[in-house]
């Protein structure tokens, strides 16, 4: 029998795989990014799960909006990315080092 | 074991699977089909949980739009140009401790409140639309918020813009500023001549 407690824990462990991935990909921002989708892939699945569960249809609205924001967020993080290589000449996180003391 | 079941597991491991891929992979390219494939399940499984509505918007603006862009921003980024991954052995043991943690913390939270034994409430009859109720629930007590987010929208599509606009020198294009700037006497000069042509 599928229960709630399915749904949530395959949000957790796709969650944990979005922060482990942000451990070991410190070469490059564009996976950084794809890793913080995964993230949010995760928050929305419990979020449609217990919208499922409790019957309630409000979880979904607020899915509409993550999902809106994702997408404002990952355009900008685009451009701010080509703008960033334009001037550097490279992506790795390790050489946006300018502010260290 | 029933057939909702088998899907559930099946796209589960297909969702995982791909996941695990996109942050060992290394190559962007790749990392970015696999995401498109996990987005893919995970609207799958979206579909189980009874949210068509949500499960077709992931997959036209998720894979539809948000991936295209990162496949479009991988292919001018230059993949070359990416120096090859260093430090993937360094940060793994650190990498993975955070993630057991943070796996055991939360399955601690999610097996032992009750949550199992709830089961799944019967379906709605046939014919009955879930995305009507969310365009009602969207319009009316989340009016402000949705209008929010049409802002948000529109802000990014602003930055997005401003930031990777680039002014080539040497183009050729009117600037309307410095048109309306212009003063008459730096454009007007008036000559007395005479009636036989000659400027005197």
């Amino acid at each position: 029998m599928l229960t709630l407690a399915h749904f949530l824990t395959l949000g957790a462990v796709l969650f944990c795989i979005g922060v482990a991935g942000i451990f070991l990909n410190r070469k490059n921002v564009l996976i950084l990014l794809m890793c913080i989708e995964l993230m949010l892939l995760a928050v929305n699945m419990n979020f449609v799960a217990f919208s499922r569960f409790l019957d309630n249809y409000d979880g979904q609205v607020f899915v509409f909006f993550i999902l809106t924001v994702a997408a404002a967020e990952a355009a900008i993080g685009l451009a701010i990315l080509v703008v960033l290589f334009r001037n550097r000449g490279s992506i790795d996180v390790e050489d946006l080092a300018d502010l260290k003391g | 074991m029933p057939i909702i079941e088998i899907i559930f597991y099946l796209f589960s491991a297909v969702l995982i699977g791909s996941a695990l891929s996109v942050v060992t992979v290394g190559n962007p390219v790749y990392a970015a089909l696999f995401l498109v494939l996990s987005f893919f399940s995970a609207a799958c499984i979206w579909l189980l949980l009874q949210a068509e509505f949500l499960a077709i918007v992931l997959v036209l603006v998720y894979v539809g739009a948000v991936m295209v862009l990162f496949l479009f921003v991988v292919m001018m980024l230059d993949v070359s140009a990416v120096r090859p991954r260093g430090g993937f052995a360094a940060y793994l043991p650190v990498g993975l401790l955070v993630m057991l943690i943070m796996a055991v913390q939360m399955f601690l939270v999610i097996w032992t409140r009750g949550l199992e034994t709830q089961p799944m409430p019967e379906p709605r009859p046939v014919g009955y639309s879930h995305t009507s109720e969310i365009g009602r629930l969207l319009y009316t007590d989340y009016l402000y918020a949705f209008e929010i987010a049409a802002v948000i929208l529109l802000v990014a599509i602003i930055a997005a813009i401003a930031l990777t606009h680039r002014r080539r020198p040497g183009t050729k294009a009117q600037d309307p500023g410095q048109q309306v700037k212009v003063r008459r006497e730096e454009r007007v000069r008036l000559v007395k001549m005479s009636a036989d042509g000659e400027e005197n």
